[in-house]
């Protein structure tokens, strides 16, 4: 029987983490469909942006009490995890509560998971009634409705779920020590670990037999090993995949001003040739040069974005902080930056189904331009970076609208009429308006 | 006060065989609109008052280029870069003041890859430095004591960091100063960035200015200080839109600190 179980153990534990591989390496080739980008530079401020931001959750705290709630939960969840490593062990060996030899160190280790699964509950609870009962806004918009706000609420009755059943597994192992049971009393009749949370839930299991606690106790750890496996599968196909990529995703964020946008530089060899007194422009190509494909300005679609937007979108916990900054948003406009996040991830996600199923990306008449983020919604955008400033792990929604922005007006000329005058006016007389340059200087004949 | 400021443009330096100390970028708006002109006539007569050595390009200057790049023509915004690097580089330009934040952010972050090295400041920087250097009085006159809010332009805030500059300078005008709920790293667009200002918004349920005036509004202040030639159309638009224009002026902090001194 114990020999089974084991097995059975060693079995799901092999496919949990398979499975998790299988779709870790799906995650990075599609990430990898993004054009390159170097973001190697600076390590040292890199690790230190990583350090505050994802791991010391220095933005989160911007807002209290989400911030504080969400600490907990992170803490929790990152310490207890270390209580799954014993689980694991356990679970192969057939031992009970291997690491207990430390003694006293092991009982404050317990004591504290203990203490951690308690806030973690709470953290969940509060994150439920805000989003369910005092429906705070960002959590209700229109890209939230249908999956994303299952997904959300999914998640937090996973988690209360797990905790439950952590504090549930560790009640009746303190009831079987308590009783002797064998297998779980230490020999000289102490208690290994302490209980300070469980114990309030042992007049629950009050009264039942020995071997029915074993079967509670064997039944809530194998759901709780199960669920944390089946919990890390789920990641992949959910906004809850932040609690990995926000790791990589504050690591590769930009690091030069927010105001500083990247110049095109195939736009730079065309000014650099135009500008050039030298240049032939009736110059034949180069005898064996091969005919080089014009480069495409801008981002119609996933591929013509660069990695870091693509880990920016799997990385998004749709959490619309963002959202909730944004000028155009707030004012009923319909963009919203969480979107743009949402619908990256969602077509990268179409284009890597079409690349599994077909072995290669075949041509499906869509895009990322028009098939999820309309023009109306790219033209509404000040480039305020409001948006980059209230993500609370460095996603750049911003650098995909201004991608975008240059396929529509390099690559289609569909910019807004009105703005098209604009450009008109400062291509012939080097300002927004229709004036003459050679009036630059008014200013200073006029009276004051 | 009719006299006319003496404003000396970069070729007549040049012709002197001379360098100025630093060059004032005026920008489209503080050419053009008429609005704008009143803080760069402000703003010259503060440098004039300080004796800092500067001139202007007059009519060598063209548009950096920045509505261009943030509503996607990076093409014309290149072409734009370009020519107006050569010309910063022909006269061997090392210091640029603007008071426009579009054009300190386009220059100072951008045109360096393109060729363009210069030490940029925002006129709010500037004129804190030349108080500190003891070159401009900074202080009480008509301001004093009445309240004031700072709008926090995108440009020089969130985009460049530089938040306390402007702030430091209400200050020493013994001011009232009030903040907006958000403000700083929070602060709220006016609504004109990223090419709006020349293009009618999207559909929606309210305009930009008018949201982020009635947040000005909400500190019940006298003035509303800018920093940048587009909030202040925007503020100002915004203010006359909630009918509170004989109430509440909107300002450019250096025309506050020309008009503090009676200049």
């Amino acid at each position: 029987m114990q020999l089974i179980a084991q097995l059975l153990f060693i079995a799901a534990l092999l496919f949990g983490i398979g499975f998790f591989a299988r779709n870790v390496k799906r995650l990075i080739r599609n990430i990898k469909l993004g054009k390159d980008i170097d973001r190697t530079d600076n390590p040292k401020a890199r690790f230190g942006n990583m350090a505050r931001v994802a791991l010391g959750q220095s933005k989160m705290v911007r807002r209290p009490i989400a911030g504080i709630m969400h600490i907990f939960v992170y803490v929790g969840f990152v310490i207890i995890n270390i209580e799954v490593l014993e689980i694991i062990i356990d679970g192969i060996f057939g031992t009970h509560r291997i690491f207990s030899f430390l003694g006293a160190g092991y009982d404050f280790l317990i004591g504290a998971f203990e203490i951690l699964a308690l806030l973690v509950l709470l953290g969940v609870i509060v994150f439920w009634t805000r989003r369910n009962i005092s429906k705070i806004k960002r959590f209700w918009a229109n890209e939230m409705k249908g999956w994303p706000k299952d997904d959300a609420n999914y998640i937090l009755y996973f988690e209360m779920v797990l905790m439950a059943l952590f504090l549930l597994m560790n009640a009746s192992d303190y009831q079987l020590q308590l009783l002797g049971a064998e297998h779980y009393a230490a020999a000289n009749g102490q208690i290994t670990g302490a209980f300070p949370v469980s114990q309030f839930l042992l007049p629950l299991i009050d009264g039942l037999s020995v071997s029915t606690l074993i079967i509670v106790e064997r039944a809530a750890w194998w759901l709780h090993i199960l669920g944390i496996l089946f919990f890390l599968n789920y990641l992949y196909y959910s906004k809850h995949l932040h609690i990995l990529l926000a790791f990589p995703n504050t690591y590769y964020a930009k690091l030069k001003p927010k105001g500083e946008m990247d110049n095109l530089a195939a736009v730079k060899k065309e000014v650099d040739l135009m500008m050039d007194p030298n240049a032939d422009p009736f110059a034949a190509p180069e005898e064996n040069g091969e005919e080089e494909e014009p480069e495409k300005f801008g981002a119609s679609d996933v591929q013509d974005l660069n990695w870091v937007q693509l880990l920016n979108a799997y990385t998004c916990t749709e959490c619309g902080r963002c959202t909730s900054e944004c000028p155009a948003n707030i004012t009923g406009k319909k963009l919203s930056p969480r979107k743009i996040m949402m619908d990256t991830r969602d077509r990268v996600e179409e284009v890597g189904e079409n690349i599994n199923k077909n072995g290669e990306y075949k041509e499906d008449g869509k895009q990322l331009l028009g098939d999820y983020i309309t023009q109306e919604e790219l033209w509404a955008c000040t480039t305020c970076n409001a948006c980059v400033e209230a993500c609370p792990i460095g996603i750049d929604p911003l650098s995909i609208i201004l991608d975008m922005r240059r396929y529509l007006m390099m690559e289609q000329s569909a910019a807004p009429n009105e703005l098209n005058i604009a450009m008109t006016n400062i291509e012939n007389n080097g300002a927004p308006w229709p004036y003459n340059q050679m009036d630059r200087l008014k200013w200073a004949e006029e009276n004051n | 006060m009719a006299e006319a400021i003496k404003v000396p443009t970069m070729a007549e330096y040049m012709a002197e065989g001379k360098k100025p100390e630093v060059l004032f970028w005026v920008g489209c708006m503080g050419s053009f609109d008429d609005r704008a002109k009143k803080v760069t006539k402000a703003f010259v007569k503060l440098l004039s008052k300080a004796k800092v050595d500067f001139a202007v390009l007059g009519t060598e200057e063209s548009c950096t280029g920045d509505p261009a790049k943030r509503s996607g023509n990076e093409f014309l915004f290149q072409m734009q870069a370009a020519a107006n690097i050569e010309v910063l580089n022909g006269y061997e330009i090392k210091k640029i003041v603007t008071a426009c934040p579009h054009c300190f952010n386009t220059i100072k972050n951008e045109y360096p890859e393109l060729g363009g090295n210069y030490e940029v400041m925002h006129h709010t920087q500037f004129l804190k430095a030349l108080m500190e250097e003891g070159k401009l009085k900074v202080q009480g006159g008509k301001f004093k004591g009445k309240r004031i809010t700072f709008h926090d332009p995108c440009y020089l805030g969130r985009a460049n960091n530089e938040y306390e500059a402007p702030r430091d300078l209400l200050r020493k005008l013994e001011v009232e100063l009030v903040e907006m709920k958000k403000c700083k790293s929070k602060g709220m667009c006016c609504g004109a960035g990223g090419g709006q200002m020349f293009k009618e918004p999207e559909k929606g349920n309210k305009d930009v200015n008018i949201e982020r005036t009635e947040q000005a509004l909400e500190t019940k202040p006298d003035v509303v200080a800018a920093g940048c030639p587009f909030c202040n159309t925007m503020m100002t638009d915004g203010v006359k839109g909630k009918n509170q224009e004989d109430n509440v002026e909107v300002k450019d902090v250096a025309e506050m600190i020309a008009e503090a001194e009676d200049l």
